[in-house]
């Protein structure tokens, strides 16, 4: 389990490394369309070619995997702050308050996530702008995605409710939200942690799901999703396309790594 | 038996109720969005000021989100779904035309996903040869986005309808695995092995009977996970489903669409849920 850790903790840093290092060197910006050479194959100066508008798709790349990895990360926090707060109001107090939310908690997540997504992503104006799409697609991924962390921390705060430390905290006379913020949010660091790194992947395959449906980003801003676009059309697609998929599929094999074991992903 | 239809009629309400919240949810997230009023012809720069506002007083009758609400549902249960903003056809016809499709894709991909999980976490329990070429498969789906995978296989003419079963295999493999593995070390399954009981009657009439409430969870929610699937696959092969109309409704904001949608999903996903909980419970009451 430790070589596995550690194992993912380097693949991840060099998956930051490299388009981060990449801001170092701003060859090509990745809007920059270069008239004379659209459609170009791979070269030394246009490593994986150009797309249809001229655009260096490796600039893109690197653009896009700094927009992905980060809002992906800054997502998940936010949905694990969600999370942590519904979970464990429902997990401590209990009653109709813990039903109500076990059942809205049920709800979100019977009910297909990309599906919710599309239908929440078309409450959109037509003329948003890139940033503003871009924003309103991961703040989406942070609303929605809180059910399964929050069911796991509800179940945490519960085990924790009748613990010792628990109850000597109240004879002490804590009151109910100190002992909460005191003492059972940092034994639940372990399972926030777990819940975050298990998000984040979950978060850039569904933005990359949303972003070949054409319903991530506008462009020109490039995501690990938009990106996908271009395979719309398989049968035109070089292998050089396929780039932005490996590069997914490598961060989400990295973040499992560090992630727990055998968890369902809806 | 009193007891029985008693619970039954519980969810049965619990069901209704949900749907109806999903779908003033909907209606009412739909209605306080900023596109709310964004109409796709709209972009036509050949519309005159009063063909643009003619468009823009279709959406008047939809401002009031209760009235537009209660007046739906009413129509609905006179079997009158409305008529879909973008496609212009009513939309009772658009999904009883496309269901189908979408069901026949479902069911293959379920079947699929069951018995390559099922078998393959049936081999990773006893030898973990296959545990770990398992694994490696369901990380190297789990890892490629499903819209790209459906590509692939579209790509080099693979079977489509073999798509969501590849992708929702991974999902169930890790979790039967687990399932299976747990199931393997109780000891009255461990004492059957031990005294020579063939595989397949340890299978059939001990791990089964074991796991039963959980595969029976799982199969609901596998069905959510289908649906979910099924998005991406129509919209990106151009099969005419459910999803490809879903996608179509969230691109065109077609509101009236979207609200029937979302109740339909709501509906069919959570009676999925709930015959799973019915069935799981009733095992758990037999063993009991």
């Amino acid at each position: 389990m430790k070589s596995r850790r550690i194992a993912g903790t380097v693949l991840l840093a060099v998956l930051i490394a490299v388009p981060f290092s990449g801001a170092l060197f701003p060859r090509f910006s990745y809007a920059v369309q270069h008239r004379e050479f659209t459609d170009a194959a791979p070269s030394l100066r246009f490593p994986l070619g150009t797309d249809d508008l001229g655009r260096d798709r490796f600039a893109r790349l690197l653009y896009a995997s700094r927009v992905s990895l980060l809002l992906a990360a800054a997502a998940s926090l936010a949905a694990l702050v969600v999370a942590a707060l519904l979970g464990g109001i429902a997990g401590y107090w209990g009653g109709w308050c813990d039903r109500c939310l076990t059942r809205a908690i049920d709800l979100m997540l019977s009910l297909p996530w990309l599906f919710l997504l599309l239908a929440a992503r078309a409450l959109l104006p037509l003329n948003a702008s890139p940033v503003t799409s871009l924003i309103v697609t991961y703040s989406l991924l942070a609303l929605l995605g809180w059910a399964s962390p929050a069911r796991v921390v509800r179940a945490g705060v519960r085990s924790f409710r009748d613990s010792e430390f628990v109850l000597q905290a109240r004879s002490e006379g804590l009151g109910e939200f100190r002992i909460l913020w005191r003492a059972v949010l940092p034994n639940l660091r372990p399972i926030l942690l777990a819940q975050f790194w298990t998000s984040i992947p979950v978060f850039i395959l569904t933005e990359a799901n949303l972003g070949f449906l054409g319903l991530s980003a506008g462009e020109p801003f490039p995501t690990w999703g938009s990106l996908l676009r271009d395979l719309q059309s398989p049968l035109l697609v070089r292998p050089e396309g396929f780039a932005p998929v490996a590069a997914i599929a490598f961060s989400v094999c990295c973040f499992r790594l560090l992630s727990p074991k055998g968890r369902l992903q809806a | 038996m009193a007891a029985l239809f008693l619970r039954i009629a519980r969810r049965m309400a619990a069901l209704l109720a949900t749907v109806i919240v999903g779908g003033i949810l909907t209606a009412a997230l739909v209605r306080s969005s900023p596109g709310f009023d964004t109409d796709e012809r709209l972009m036509d720069l050949r519309l005159d000021r009063q063909s643009r506002a003619d468009i823009l007083a279709e959406h008047a009758a939809d401002h009031d989100v209760v009235r537009f609400y209660a007046r739906y549902v009413g129509n609905m249960f006179r079997g009158d779904w409305g008529v879909s903003s973008s496609l212009n056809a009513p939309i009772r016809g658009l999904i009883a035309s496309r269901l189908p499709l979408t069901a026949e894709l479902m069911v293959f991909g379920l079947a699929g996903a069951w018995v390559l999980a099922l078998g393959l976490a049936l081999a990773a329990v006893r030898y973990s040869w296959w545990s770990h070429m398992g694994s490696a498969l369901s990380v190297l789906v789990l890892s490629i986005p499903s819209a790209a995978l459906a590509v692939l296989i579209f790509a080099t003419r693979g079977p489509v309808r073999a798509i969501i079963g590849l992708i929702l295999f991974p999902r169930l493999f890790d979790y039967l695995r687990n399932l299976l593995a747990d199931a393997y070390s109780h000891p009255h399954i461990v004492t059957a092995r031990a005294k020579g009981v063939g595989p397949v009657r340890i299978l059939i009439g001990h791990v089964f009977p074991v796991c039963a409430p959980q595969l029976l969870a799982l199969a609901g929610v596998s069905a959510s996970m289908a649906f979910g699937t099924a998005i991406p696959v129509e919209t990106l092969c151009d099969l005419p489903g459910i999803g490809q109309l879903a996608w179509k409704a969230a691109v065109a904001r077609d509101l009236p669409l979207l609200v029937s949608l979302t109740m339909l999903i709501t509906l069919l996903t959570q009676a999925c849920n709930a015959v799973s909980d019915w069935a799981a419970a009733g095992r758990a009451g037999a063993r009991s």
